[in-house]
This record gives C-alpha cells, structure tokens and sequence, in this order.
C-alpha cells in the first residue's frame, strides 16, 4: 500500500471515532474576508453546523461581521444550525443573496 | 420530480449574454396560448450613487438545484406548459439583462402568475450574489426577499418540508 493510500484509510477510519473532515465552501463578502473560497475543515464527529461555524470564525475572526446575517446550506440544502455533519459533507456559507 | 416537466434552467458561465430568443422559443407551443416573460436588467444607479460595474457569482449547483425546485413549486400552483429560467455571472454592464424568465401556459393568468412567483422566489432563496462597484466604493446587494425568508429557510428544513433539491 502506497503513501496516498494508507493516509486515505486513516481519515476513513476517523470517521467512525473521533473526527470528521468536511469541505466548506464561502461566497461572497465571506469569500471577501477571508481570502479562500474553499477549505477542508476537520471537527470532532457529531459536530453540529453551528459547531463549524464558530471552529470557522476561530480561524477567520473577520467572518463574524458576517455572522449573524449567514444561513448555513449542507450538500446543496439549506440547513439548520443543529444539523449534524458528516465525513465528506458540503458545508456552505450563504451570506445574503442578491440574485436577480 | 415528474418525467413530463419541461425546465430549461442556465446559470450562465461568465461572459455568456442572455439569449431571450432562445428562451421563448424553448417554452413556446401550438398549445400554449401564452408566454410570460420577465427580464431584469441593471440599473445604473443606486440611491444616487452611479453604478460603474456589476458583478454576478453563484453557488452554482445548489442554484440550479433551488430554480428546478421552484419550477416544481410552480407546477403544483399553476397550469404550466413550460419554464425557462436563465441568470448571467460575472460582469455585467449596465443596462444588460441579468436574470430572464419565461413561462409558456394555455391560459395567460397562469403564466403571469407563476412568472412573478418565480423571480419573487429566485430573489428570496437563489444562492446568487450581486456587488455593485462605484465610483466611491463597492457593496454586496441584499435582497429584501431574502432578508424576510432568511429564518423561514431553516425552520422549513426542521419540519421536513421541501425546500431547495
């Protein structure tokens, strides 16, 4: 088993004890604060989204100015701050929208 | 969601214009008696302030997602033949079409009631942004629809309803 491989069995096995990677997607004035449209994110399992959320403005204080205003969409749904992630999840910051 | 819907949804790749022929064409039949259309285009200026640039981005699937579950919303409200609904990304200057919608029905009330109810619907749960650059500043638009929907998104998740996918 090559390098690639057994890193790729670790997190799997992760995945079932202690933690869980999950990807976060930011648009907007969120993508404008922080500097990165996306990142991998790596939270203790059973996290929550309001959970994300608060390890996310730990690692990007300037994120709360747009805090209180987001809404929270998990594998392309909008979501509720109790949702429990999973391993591989799509967690995406929503600042307001303006489309039209 | 049903075999026999007839949807055509873009989310344009930056740089694509809106074809509003190619929309209306989509949606047009020998048994519709009516198309509806809606077309928003960019204003050049916004309390006062002159607008220089206009810029577009989106949650790409997700949006599709949502403007496909609108679509069915739509069907179960009203008597319609066929929707197509297009929205550019990325600049667009002013006085361009941004987002355009067209509904094709047998009778027009139901197209022009279900037109409205889609753009409302697109402003208040679409995952697109718009900032506006100015000559002193730039801004990311709010969307007063959203703004009002904002916690009825989640809480409609928590009852288990349908909302976006």
């Amino acid at each position: 088993m090559d390098a690639t491989k057994q890193e790729v069995t670790k997190i799997e096995s992760d995945d079932t004890s202690s933690s869980v990677e999950i990807k976060v997607l930011l648009f907007a004035r969120a993508r404008e604060l922080t500097g990165v449209p996306d990142l991998i994110l790596k939270v203790p399992s059973g996290s929550t989204t309001q959970k994300c959320m608060d390890e996310l403005v730990v690692k990007f204080p300037s994120l709360e100015e747009v805090r209180s205003c987001v809404v929270l969409a998990l594998n392309e749904e909008y979501t509720t701050d109790s949702a429990i992630v999973k391993h591989r999840d799509e967690l995406a910051i929503i600042p307001p929208i303006s489309g039209g | 969601m049903s075999s026999n819907e007839k949807n055509l949804i873009e989310i344009l790749e930056e740089g694509r214009k809106v074809d509003v022929v190619k929309y209306i064409d989509y949606v047009s039949a020998p048994q519709a008696g009516a198309i509806a259309t809606f077309s928003g285009t960019t204003r050049d200026m916004f309390e006062g302030k002159t607008v220089l640039e206009l810029r577009y981005e989106a949650y790409v699937p997700m949006a599709t997602r949502c403007l496909g579950s609108i679509c069915t919303t739509a069907r179960s409200t009203w008597d319609i033949h066929k929707i197509a609904i297009a929205h550019r990304l990325g600049p667009v200057p002013v006085g361009e079409t941004s987002v355009f919608i067209a509904v094709s029905s047998v009778h027009r009330a139901d197209g022009l009631d279900a037109c409205k109810f889609l753009i409302d619907e697109l402003k208040a749960s679409v995952p697109i942004w718009k900032k506006e650059v100015y000559t002193n500043g730039e801004i990311w638009k709010e969307n007063s629809e959203f703004m009002e929907k904002r916690l009825e998104l989640a809480e409609k998740r928590e009852l288990g309803e349908e909302t976006c996918g």
